[in-house]
């Protein structure tokens, strides 16, 4: 295999993992809370990228990447905290029958009409994940050698990992909202905690593949809770009418 | 007067994003973050702390929601 053969697909593949999280955020909200504000945030994100990329070039491995992980970390883990808890209450209350249908009502959607909740979490991710992936694409290109063949990897990787993202959409929202937004919200928090951690330096034991640590052990969590909240409704219930 | 509206309306929307509904929440959360700083900084690995940390404030928090809706 040729130089720029290797850097096509190490690049490609480095960029995946990192276009992965990206788009399972962008789908993830855009089903659960809409799509037009999600897709003005993920637009804005991507718009402000391409400024940063194109002023900064090959500089861009100045930027630094762990306080910006810090910071969009510990807001994704605060705000997925929050929908990892209502999503556990929900699915407790009405199982999967969900409320499917309903409009966002938890937070504010205000008078300009834009979901600023749907907007922020998909600019944020788009940011910061496709920050990564043009450090990605700068350090293997730069260091190889093969600049141009890094950028085609990185954004290939974007198109194809995207194009399969809005291919499962569909099948994503026949998911009911209720169960949808407790998935969203144990993705969330698991991505929030690893990124917040990895910024403040923390050096997770199997590297990228904890994110599927941290979703399998919050996820086991949300079943528990919804188990202990579905007896202690029963246990009122049958305390009533007895 | 409606740039202070717009205002208190970003910093009300941001408030509501970070904090929610239960601000002791986020405030153990984030001493959570900046105590593994700490730790880290003193060269202890420090990643089994906030995701055990996340999942006891939300058993709180939950505890505190039955008791609200009197539940229990």
């Amino acid at each position: 295999m040729t130089g720029a053969a290797i850097v096509l697909l190490t690049t490609f593949l480095a960029s995946s993992v990192e276009a992965i999280e990206m788009v399972t955020i962008v789908v993830g909200v855009g089903v659960t809370r809409g799509w037009r504000s999600t897709l003005l945030g993920a637009g804005a994100g991507l718009a402000l990228l391409v400024v940063i990329v194109a002023a900064l070039g090959a500089a861009l491995t100045a930027i630094p990447i762990g306080p910006l992980r810090v910071l969009v970390g510990a807001l994704l883990l605060l705000f997925g905290l929050q929908w990892f808890r209502k999503g556990i209450v929900r699915v407790a209350a009405h199982g999967l029958a969900g409320y499917r249908g309903q409009a966002p009502q938890d937070e504010e959607v205000l008078s300009t009409g834009v979901d600023w909740t749907s907007f922020v979490l998909a600019f944020k991710g788009v940011l910061l994940e496709g920050l990564e992936v043009a450090l990605i694409v700068v350090s293997f290109g730069a260091s190889a050698g093969h600049l141009g063949t890094a950028i085609v990897a990185g954004a290939a990787a974007i198109v194809v990992v995207g194009a399969i993202g809005f291919a499962v959409n569909p099948l994503v929202a026949r998911i009911p909202r209720s169960l949808l937004q407790l998935i969203v919200g144990t993705m969330l928090t698991s991505f929030g905690t690893f990124w917040a951690l990895e910024g403040l330096g923390v050096s997770w034991p199997q590297s990228d593949a904890d994110i599927a640590a941290l979703i399998a052990f919050y996820g086991l969590s949300a079943l528990a809770f919804i188990g202990i909240e579905r007896r202690s409704a029963r246990g009122t219930l049958n305390a009533v009418t007895s | 007067m409606r740039v202070v509206r717009s205002l208190a309306g970003v910093g009300r929307f941001f408030y509501t994003f970070v904090v929610g509904d239960d601000w002791t929440v986020a405030a153990v959360m984030v001493l959570g973050l900046v105590a593994t700083a700490a730790l880290v900084a003193n060269r202890i690995n420090a990643w089994w702390l906030v995701p055990p940390l996340a999942v006891v404030m939300t058993a709180a928090a939950l505890f505190k929601t039955t008791q609200r809706s009197g539940l229990k």
